[in-house]
Parts: structure tokens; C-alpha cells; sequence
């Protein structure tokens, strides 16, 4: 297996040399980073080419890294059923740089862009309606990036007054309490109360 | 006769209606009585999994996957314990293996049986759906036996599962086994050969192999085209690949093929459930790695350290190091992933799940075109739509 896919890598770098950012196998799965503007160009590859046949467009995501200049990943899980292999493929962009929209290759891209759009506002060129997914109509903001907060900016409540729901700011009893278990002796970042001159010492 | 100017027209179908299978709203396009265009609104039932386990440990995130699709809760919770123990690379013992392979083939049946009666219901049967709960409920109360509670089991461990088994409860699934093939037959008697149920799903809701392979269908839905492609054949986890079972495909891709299939599909899952049960032996059924599972309760009563990790379990959590997986199961509706990207720490950092019934329902536009309006329910509940796992 790992065989396998250490040659269809080598493949894909050879064959799209242009396009492909690296290649890696991590776990037994085959990850492959590309430029973001050939995102069609190299899925239609790896669906057309009979040493790769990945005709099935399991799933696209997204993923947030708020700390790098392209903060967002778009990550596209294909499979192969001729060949009874899955690959990924990965490509980063930023909030404003859109993504080649692949629903003309594979339909089921369709609401899968739609989704990342909705949880990550990122933007796919070339998708035939890019209509919120999952949010509620008129929904502001993008969910699942990290500086979203978990709890969100407005609440629903029914008012008995006007007879319809309502969007108030939301509002906490009680501050959300986020909890640090992580274990002081395995590689936190920050200095213990009281350990400060800890450093010196050394 | 004068001539008659017919406009297309739209119709609102759902949120709350007992086709909808839950919250599903619809705007359909009409032309007189036939579809033209459907567009699905989904997100009504939109909870923000994927963020909450992003603020969880792994345990803790784990009993969300049960809220999914709570008609076959475990079954989801083992695409994400696989993932996670792909990450940390563990070793999963036999035993544990053993049940979690039994117990999805029960939570298969208690989908299929969910579906089946259901799809039955929307067509006007109402009789499979009241013998088909029977059964649901003694399958119920073998999730209950097994981890507390009947719906949502948190049953799956990374590591294995949370506890074993009884003998008792090995002898009354073995007894569950040998009843059933009864009730399924009796099921077939009011519907296989039933000329309303033909009438309403033979040659409906049509789907070719091309089809069902772009717009990302899987499960009985992709082997309804004809195509032999189930995950627990192809790239077998856990202990699928000591099993021998069949898989039943279609002929013509229509609902009353996924109607059939899934009748097979129960009867090859009692099969792969008595091979569970008489291959499995004693042992452990959790890691006994004390860096990736709690330790047991009773050793936590003599020794100082096993009571130094359960603390550590269950405040810190367990720390996954830096990875990504897309670990996909056979899930009773189609193929269930999880994309797990981890960081290192004891949260995980992304966690995207693909669910089956999404993608399906996407597909309900192409499925319906051309169709009767009263073909949309029968497609739909051939669909197997649960909103739980389409919305997260």
C-alpha cells in the first residue's frame, strides 16, 4: 500500500510539476499541497488519468490557521474506487483570494463549497450560487473560524410582545469559562505564577 | 377549447412535515403536478459540532457523534475513535475489536429497520413501521446492557470500549439472532411483492453508476447502481476483514432496489453478528496503555498511579500528536468520515465530518426532476435522510 502510494505521488509531482507545492504520505495517506489558482486543473487530473481515477469527491473543507499570512486551508478528499485508494489534496488561501470552484467536475462539490463558504467565508470562483448553508437566513459572520467565539454574538429568543423570534446580543449570565488542563510539564507556552525568575536560574 | 396558460408554480414543503424526516424544508418548483426543480434548505437542526469539538477534549468530544445520526448512533462514534487511533497509533485489543464489530452490524439494523418502515410509511404502509419498533426497542436494550443508555451510548473508547460485555447479553443477541429472520420475512410478506409499494418505488428516483460516483453518493445508494463497493470489504477496519459476508447490490438503481437491498443488508449483519459472537474470547476490551485510556475503575481502588491517570483522562484529556487522517467507516447510510487534524495538544484542531445523508440530499434535485410531486416522499425516504448528521 504504502508502495502504492509513494509511486502515484511521485506521479502527480512529475506529471503536474507546475502545480504541485509537495507531496507527502503521513499515516498511509497521500497528501498533496498545490497552488491555489490550479485547483481545477489538478482535480481534473487525478479524475481523468487512468493511474489515478479518483472519480469520487468524498468531502472539501475547510480548516482556519489565524496566524499565517493565507490563513485558510481548503482541503479536498477524493477516492478512488478503480484503484481502492483516497488521497488528499491541500491548497491555502486568505480570505479575500477565491478558490476555482471544481462543480463543473464534480457535482457534489456543489454544497460542500457552499458549507466552506458559510463556516469559513472562503470564496470559490466559478460556483454557480454561493448561498449560506447551514447559518440561519440573514446570518452574519463565519462560524467555524477560531476568533469566532463559541458562544457566538446573538441569541434567538420567541417575544410575546411583537409576536415573532428575535435576534438580541447575547448575553451570559456567567462568563464562558474555559478551562486550562493542560499538564505545566509538558510544553506550555506560558510562565507559572510565581516560577518568573525561573528562567534565569537555568 | 381555448387555450390554457398552465404557470409554473412554487411550493414550500416542510420544515414540519411527516415526510421531511425531520427538518427538512424544500422550495419546489412545479408544473402542474410534475417537479422541475428542487432546492433543499437545510441547517435547520445546525448545533455547531465540528466548533464544540473544537473546544472539547477527545473524550468529551466523542459522545457528539452519537447526537448525529442518532438512528445508528455508534457507528458514527467509530469513524471517530479509528481516526483519533490512527493518530496516536494504538493498538486496539481483539476483544474490544470483537464488539465494536457487533455493534455496529445492531446499529446497522436499527437503521435499516428505521429506513425500511419508514419508506414504507411515506408510501402508506403503516403496519411495518409499528413491527419494525418492536425490534428497535430489544436492539435498544442491547445498547442500554452495554453502555446505559439506549440512544446516545458514548460507547466507543479510544482504545476499545468502555466496558465488557455480560455472557447474559451475549446469549439474548445470540437469541435476537435466530428470532429475526422471522420478522424480516414477515415485513417482505407486506411489502416486497405488495402492488402499491411497487407501483410507488419501482422505477422511481433513478440513479446510474456515473451519477451516483459525481455527485459523491455512497452506501446503498452507490451499490444500488450495481457497483460492489462497501468500505468493510475494501479497506477493512477493526476485525471486517475476518468476517465473511456478502454484499448485495442492485440492478436498476431505483428506491425499490434500496428497499430490497437494505432487507439483504440486515440479514448478512445477523450473520456477521454471530460470527462476532462465536469468535470472540475473553480479555481486555480498553488499551491498557495508560497514555491513551483510563484505567479501570477497580485498579483505581489499590493503586496510587491508576488514580493519578483517570485524573489526568478526565480533566487534561489525552495528547494527540501533531497529524491529520480522513478515516472514513461503512456507516448504515453511506460513507461516514472524519477529517481529525491535530496540533499536539489535547483538543483537536479541526474535526470535519462527512456525512452520507449530505451529499445525498444534495443529489434530491436530480433525483426528483420529472418526477410526480408524490414521488418526492418516496424518494426522499429511499434517500435515508437523518437531519442530525446532514446538519451537525
Amino acid at each position: 500500500m504504502y508502495e502504492a502510494l509513494k509511486e502515484l505521488g511521485e506521479l502527480i509531482a512529475a506529471e503536474l510539476s507546475d502545480d504541485v507545492v509537495s507531496t507527502k504520505i503521513a499515516l498511509g495517506e497521500l497528501i498533496v499541497n498545490i497552488r491555489t489558482d490550479s485547483v481545477d486543473k489538478v482535480l481534473e487530473f487525478l479524475r481523468n488519468d487512468p493511474n489515478c481515477k479518483f472519480e469520487v469527491l468524498c468531502d472539501v473543507c475547510g480548516v482556519d490557521y489565524p496566524n499565517r499570512s493565507k490563513r485558510f486551508d481548503v482541503v479536498y478528499n477524493l477516492l478512488s474506487l478503480r484503484h481502492n485508494q483516497r488521497i488528499i489534496v491541500k491548497t491555502e488561501t486568505d480570505a479575500r483570494t477565491p478558490v476555482p470552484s471544481v462543480v463543473g467536475l464534480f457535482p457534489a462539490a456543489n454544497w460542500f463549497e457552499r458549507e466552506a463558504w458559510d463556516m469559513y467565508g472562503i470564496m470559490f470562483s466559478g460556483h454557480p450560487d454561493l448561498r449560506r448553508m447551514l447559518t440561519d437566513y440573514g446570518f452574519e459572520g463565519h462560524p467555524l473560524r477560531k476568533d469566532f467565539p463559541l458562544t457566538g454574538y446573538v441569541e434567538l429568543r420567541y417575544s410575546e410582545d411583537e409576536k415573532r423570534v428575535m435576534y438580541e446580543p447575547v448575553n451570559l449570565t456567567q462568563e464562558f469559562r474555559k478551562f486550562d488542563f493542560e499538564s505545566p510539564w509538558e510544553g506550555t507556552q506560558y510562565v507559572l505564577p510565581g516560577d518568573e525568575k525561573a528562567e534565569g536560574q537555568g | 377549447m381555448a387555450e390554457v396558460q398552465i404557470k409554473n408554480y412554487t411550493l414550500n414543503f416542510g420544515p414540519q412535515h411527516p415526510a421531511a424526516h425531520g427538518v427538512l424544508r424544500m422550495v419546489m418548483e412545479l408544473d402542474g403536478e410534475v417537479v422541475e426543480r428542487i432546492d433543499p434548505h437545510i441547517g435547520l437542526l445546525h448545533r455547531g459540532t465540528e466548533k464544540l469539538i473544537e473546544h472539547k477534549t477527545y473524550m468529551q468530544a466523542m459522545p457528539y457523534f452519537d447526537r448525529l445520526d442518532y438512528v445508528a448512533a455508534m457507528s458514527q462514534e467509530h469513524a471517530f475513535v479509528l481516526a483519533a487511533e490512527k493518530l496516536l497509533a494504538c493498538e486496539v485489543p481483539e476483544r474490544a475489536q470483537y464488539i465494536r464489530v457487533l455493534f455496529s452490524e445492531i446499529s446497522r439494523i436499527l437503521n435499516h429497520l428505521m429506513n425500511v418502515c419508514a419508506q414504507a410509511m411515506d408510501v402508506g404502509a403503516t403496519t411495518p413501521m409499528l413491527w419494525g419498533f418492536v425490534e428497535r426497542e430489544t436492539l435498544m436494550e442491547f445498547y442500554e446492557r452495554a453502555s446505559g443508555a439506549r440512544m446516545h451510548a458514548a460507547y466507543f473508547r479510544v482504545g476499545g470500549v468502555h466496558q465488557d460485555i455480560t455472557e447474559k447479553l451475549e446469549e439474548d443477541i445470540r437469541a435476537f439472532i435466530a428470532h429475526f429472520p422471522k420478522v424480516l420475512e414477515d415485513i417482505e410478506a407486506l411489502l416486497t411483492e405488495n402492488r402499491i409499494f411497487k407501483q410507488r418505488n419501482v422505477d422511481i428516483g433513478v440513479v446510474t453508476d456515473e451519477e451516483a460516483m459525481a455527485w459523491g453518493f455512497s452506501g446503498v445508494m452507490l451499490r444500488s447502481t450495481g457497483l460492489a463497493w462497501d468500505l468493510r470489504k475494501a479497506q477493512p477496519y477493526d476485525v471486517y476483514a475476518k468476517m465473511d459476508f456478502d454484499i448485495p447490490v442492485g440492478l436498476n438503481g431505483d428506491c425499490f432496489d434500496r428497499y430490497l437491498m437494505r432487507m439483504e443488508e440486515m440479514r448478512q449483519s445477523l450473520k456477521i453478528m454471530t460470527q462476532c459472537l462465536d469468535q470472540m474470547k475473553p480479555g481486555p476490551v480498553l488499551s491498557t496503555d495508560p497514555k491513551i485510556a483510563p484505567p479501570r475503575r477497580s485498579d483505581m481502588k489499590t493503586s496510587m498511579e491508576a488514580l493519578i491517570n483517570h485524573f489526568k483522562h478526565y480533566t487534561e484529556g489525552v495528547r494527540v500528536p501533531a497529524g491529520e487522517t480522513y478515516t472514513a467507516v461503512e456507516a448504515p447510510k453511506g460513507e461516514f468520515g472524519v477529517y481529525l487534524v491535530s496540533d499536539g495538544s489535547n483538543k483537536p484542531y479541526r474535526c470535519k465530518i462527512r456525512a452520507p445523508g449530505f451529499a445525498h440530499l444534495q443529489g434530491m434535485d436530480f433525483l426528483t426532476r420529472g418526477h410526480m410531486l408524490a414521488d418526492a416522499s418516496a424518494i426522499l425516504g429511499s434517500l435515508d435522510i437523518v437531519f442530525g448528521e446532514v446538519d451537525r
